[in-house]
């Protein structure tokens, strides 16, 4: 039980961040939206690779007992810069449209239509 | 927008540490938690810090943004031709050409508990720097660059 | 030597030229405009004859292996390993082979495309790096057998394609599209990285070819499978996750469109990657086999009857693409349908997976050419509306020529290669069931009947004030529409030829998970 809930805080992250996305209105929210889905993804790959009473994976630190494993932790570093480059190309856009439009709501987003 | 004698002169002081930090994280990248990205964003922390402490303006006039894209390509080349070489060395792609060689980075790494050294690894510290240059020099230009949008005197 | 080196190193070559030649632009461009346009167009070439020797490689002696970092490149699995590989691995088959050369190719049309660049000369080399980085993404895609590397490189896909769609801010509204596109292509980044967790989860490894082999489809694999289809459906552009399609395809450059055309198809190569080679037989192939029948059905009749009374001709064709994406969801989905029956997959299933994989291709040349001469009509007159333009058929011959090869084909009229895939699809569609088989004739009869329209509009009637200026493109513009014409025309002439030498092997690589798998696992 213990160890399922780290999963389940990865599931409620997914929603908070998914529901954000859906209901709120300021761009900037939105992208505060996705950045928590992904907290969420990272933390559901964290967990996957935990093991109780495991030690940090470092080779020349290594006692003979169990490690964590290392596979997830690198994924998630990954993840991690790749979801920097993409808030900061998302962040960028919604100043320019700010800049553009005098407006970060989405409701006056609409020129493109049809 | 100037802060005050105080926040300039603190963050004086404590951009060194800063900048040392950054950079130990970047060249311990192999031995302990950290690597290039990880450092390379320390070090782009304490750009910030000289932005927020003296103005945009004053900084565009010291670091030029042209040597800021320059660190990022000299990065970037240098991881791909760090990756490059080892074909050359008739191995795959990425491939490590330089670990237990002797050289640069080459002793073999010792068994059981032991603080590690730092001349071990092979390619992966050349590999720690350059992702670092390229993350410093990217994070950088991709600040100033929010911060001209923000001033609206792009 | 030189030869043997570079087939035997093919796989990482494909990806290092162009992310070197990504990683140099900045400086090469420092020296002006032409030596950094003949950069781009040696990288883009080098490129392309890579993936050739590559293609040449796999479809002479089967799937090619490459192991990243390994001491031998082709050794997937390492001695102390216990028979897991632990590197991430290049698997290419026929079918990756195939998706590479095309890619590659339309990648050096695009490029060419590019280089007259009218006003916009600011910001050119970051335009043309990120063009590049495209590229190095949709091929990383397309010959990855490791799942978090196929995440890497569709992250790579969209974060090049969105920056480049914003390219030209047009007031915001370009921003607009590509804000649209990035944050869709983010979400199904996330929703296909979360199916890889639940994956490696259970099975301990990212290698497709593992995963297949020990694949138990319970249910957190069902869950997988779902988010799978659903992230890479929605970077596909199918109904019902199309609502992006039209704006960044109308808003982005021309020579992008055409390309960012390509990189959607890279996505679709992962729904059937996924549905094929990781799930294979395990799955209710007759069950997601005719989800995706479905899917194809409605992306072909909303895709058509969106575009029929757009005013925009870009977004006219957007909508276009998203119906032509539902022939190829519908051929390859009809081959799933009947995996598990090896006298139906016999009989009609290849044909028509054959015909969708046969048409992927050829919606990339006709689509392309198609998008290119609308941006070729926009680099002279400004606009893309279609009440205004009108009489440009006295002044822009060869455009509105090639105009009429892409129209004519995407139609499916003879003898274009439009029609050549779509009469495979119709043919063994109609073998599975008749009513499909007539839906899809009809969207290709209303394709025309809009096509017929948008001709009108553009290049008939009498020759307009406005207009007077207006003279045919710079040479390399015609270059690159010239090329793409002189293929779907080609490839219209000789299908048969073409189906067996390339396609028929792809399909079969497709359906073939055995060797997939043992092409990795063979060395135990």
């Amino acid at each position: 039980m213990f160890g399922d809930i780290p999963f389940i805080a990865a599931g409620i992250l997914i929603v908070i961040g998914i529901v954000t996305i859906v209901t709120r209105h300021n761009l900037i929210k939105m992208v505060m939206g996705l950045a928590v889905v992904e907290a969420g993804v990272n933390l559901m790959l964290v967990a996957t690779g935990y093991r109780d009473g495991g030690v940090a994976p470092i080779f020349t630190n290594a006692p003979s007992t169990d490690m964590v494993l290392p596979t997830v932790q690198a994924m998630t570093l990954t993840n991690i810069v790749i979801g920097i480059a993409t808030t900061a190309l998302l962040l960028s856009f919604v100043m320019i449209i700010y800049r553009k439009y005098g407006s970060a709501d989405v409701r006056d987003m609409r020129r493109l239509k049809g | 927008m100037n802060m005050s004698n105080l926040v300039r002169t603190g963050a004086g002081l404590l951009m060194p540490f800063v900048l040392v930090f950054g950079f130990y994280i970047v060249i311990h990248g192999h031995l302990t938690p950290g690597g290039g990205f990880q450092g390379g964003a320390v070090i782009a922390t304490a750009f910030v810090l000289l932005i927020v402490a003296h103005s945009r303006e004053t900084i565009r006039e010291r670091i030029s943004l042209g040597f800021l894209k320059n660190t990022e390509t000299l990065g970037l080349m240098l991881f791909i031709v760090t990756a490059l070489i080892a074909l050359a060395a008739g191995i795959a792609f990425f491939g490590n050409w330089l670990v237990n060689t002797g050289s640069l980075f080459g002793t073999p790494v010792a068994f059981g508990i032991n603080p590690g050294d730092l001349n071990t690894g092979g390619v992966i510290p050349i590999m720690n720097i350059a992702v670092g240059l390229e993350v410093l020099g990217a994070m950088s230009v991709i600040i100033l660059a929010m911060l001209s949008v923000v001033r609206g005197d792009a | 030597m030189i030869w043997e080196f570079w087939s035997a190193n093919a796989p990482a070559l494909l990806l290092a030229i162009p992310m070197l030649g990504a990683f140099a632009t900045p400086l090469i461009g420092r020296m002006g405009k032409t030596p950094r346009n003949l950069w781009i167009l040696l990288i883009t070439a080098l490129t392309f004859v890579t993936s050739a020797v590559l293609a040449v490689e796999v479809y002479t002696t089967g799937p090619v292996i490459y192991t990243f970092g390994a001491a031998a490149s082709s050794a997937a699995l390492v001695s102390d390993s216990g028979g897991i590989p632990v590197r991430i691995i290049f698997n290419v088959d026929a079918m990756s082979a195939f998706m590479a050369l095309f890619a590659s190719f339309v990648g050096m049309v695009a490029a060419v495309f590019s280089f007259p660049s009218g006003k916009m000369e600011s910001g050119r080399d970051g335009y043309f790096a990120l063009l590049l980085l495209l590229l190095v993404g949709i091929l990383g895609m397309v010959c990855t057998g490791d799942l978090f590397n196929f995440f890497v490189f569709l992250e790579i896909n969209s974060l090049a394609g969105a920056a480049l769609v914003a390219y030209r801010i047009d007031k915001g509204v370009a921003v607009e599209a590509a804000l649209k596109y990035a944050f869709l292509s983010t979400l199904a980044g996330l929703l296909v990285l979360y199916a890889v967790a639940l994956l490696y989860g259970q099975y301990d490894s990212l290698n497709i070819a593992v995963i297949a082999e020990r694949m138990q489809f319970g249910f957190l694999d069902k869950v997988a499978l779902a988010l799978l289809l659903t992230g890479l459906a929605m970077k596909a552009g199918a109904v019902p996750m199309h609502f992006w399609t039209p704006d960044t395809y109308s808003m982005a450059p021309s020579a992008i469109t055409a390309f960012l055309v390509v990189a959607s198809q890279a996505s679709l190569y992962g729904v059937f990657r996924v549905a094929f080679t990781l799930y294979g037989l395990t799955l209710n192939y007759v069950t997601i086999g005719w989800f995706i029948i479905i899917l194809g059905v409605l992306s072909m009749f909303v895709g058509v009857s969106m575009a029929i009374p757009q005013k925009d001709v870009k977004r006219l064709m957007a909508y276009h693409a998203v119906s032509q994406t539902g022939y190829m969801l519908l051929g390859v989905g009809v081959g799933l349908a009947v995996l598990g029956d090896p006298v139906m997959l016999e009989s009609f299933g290849l044909t028509a997976m054959e015909g969708g994989i046969f048409h992927i291709v050829n919606h990339a040349m006709y689509k392309g050419l198609l998008f290119l001469t609308a941006g070729a009509i926009f680099y002279q007159t400004g606009t893309r509306n279609l009440n205004k333009l009108g009489g440009l058929g006295h002044s822009m011959k060869w455009t509105m020529l090639f105009f009429v090869i892409g129209a004519l084909a995407i139609a499916g009229i003879p003898p274009f290669n439009g029609f050549a895939s779509k009469l495979m699809i119709y043919e063994s569609v109609f073998a599975f069931n008749p009513l499909l088989s007539i839906i899809a004739m009809v969207v290709s009869i209303l394709t025309l009947a809009s096509f017929v329209k948008v001709f009108h509009a553009i290049f008939m009637g009498p020759r307009q004030e406005r207009y007077a200026e207006v003279k045919e493109v710079p040479v390399p513009m015609l270059a690159a529409m010239g090329i793409l014409a002189l293929l779907t025309v080609l490839m219209g002439i000789f299908p048969q030829q073409i189906v067996d030498l390339v396609i028929s092997p792809a399909a079969g690589a497709l359906v073939d998970q055995g060797s997939y798998i043992a092409s990795v696992m063979g060395g135990l």
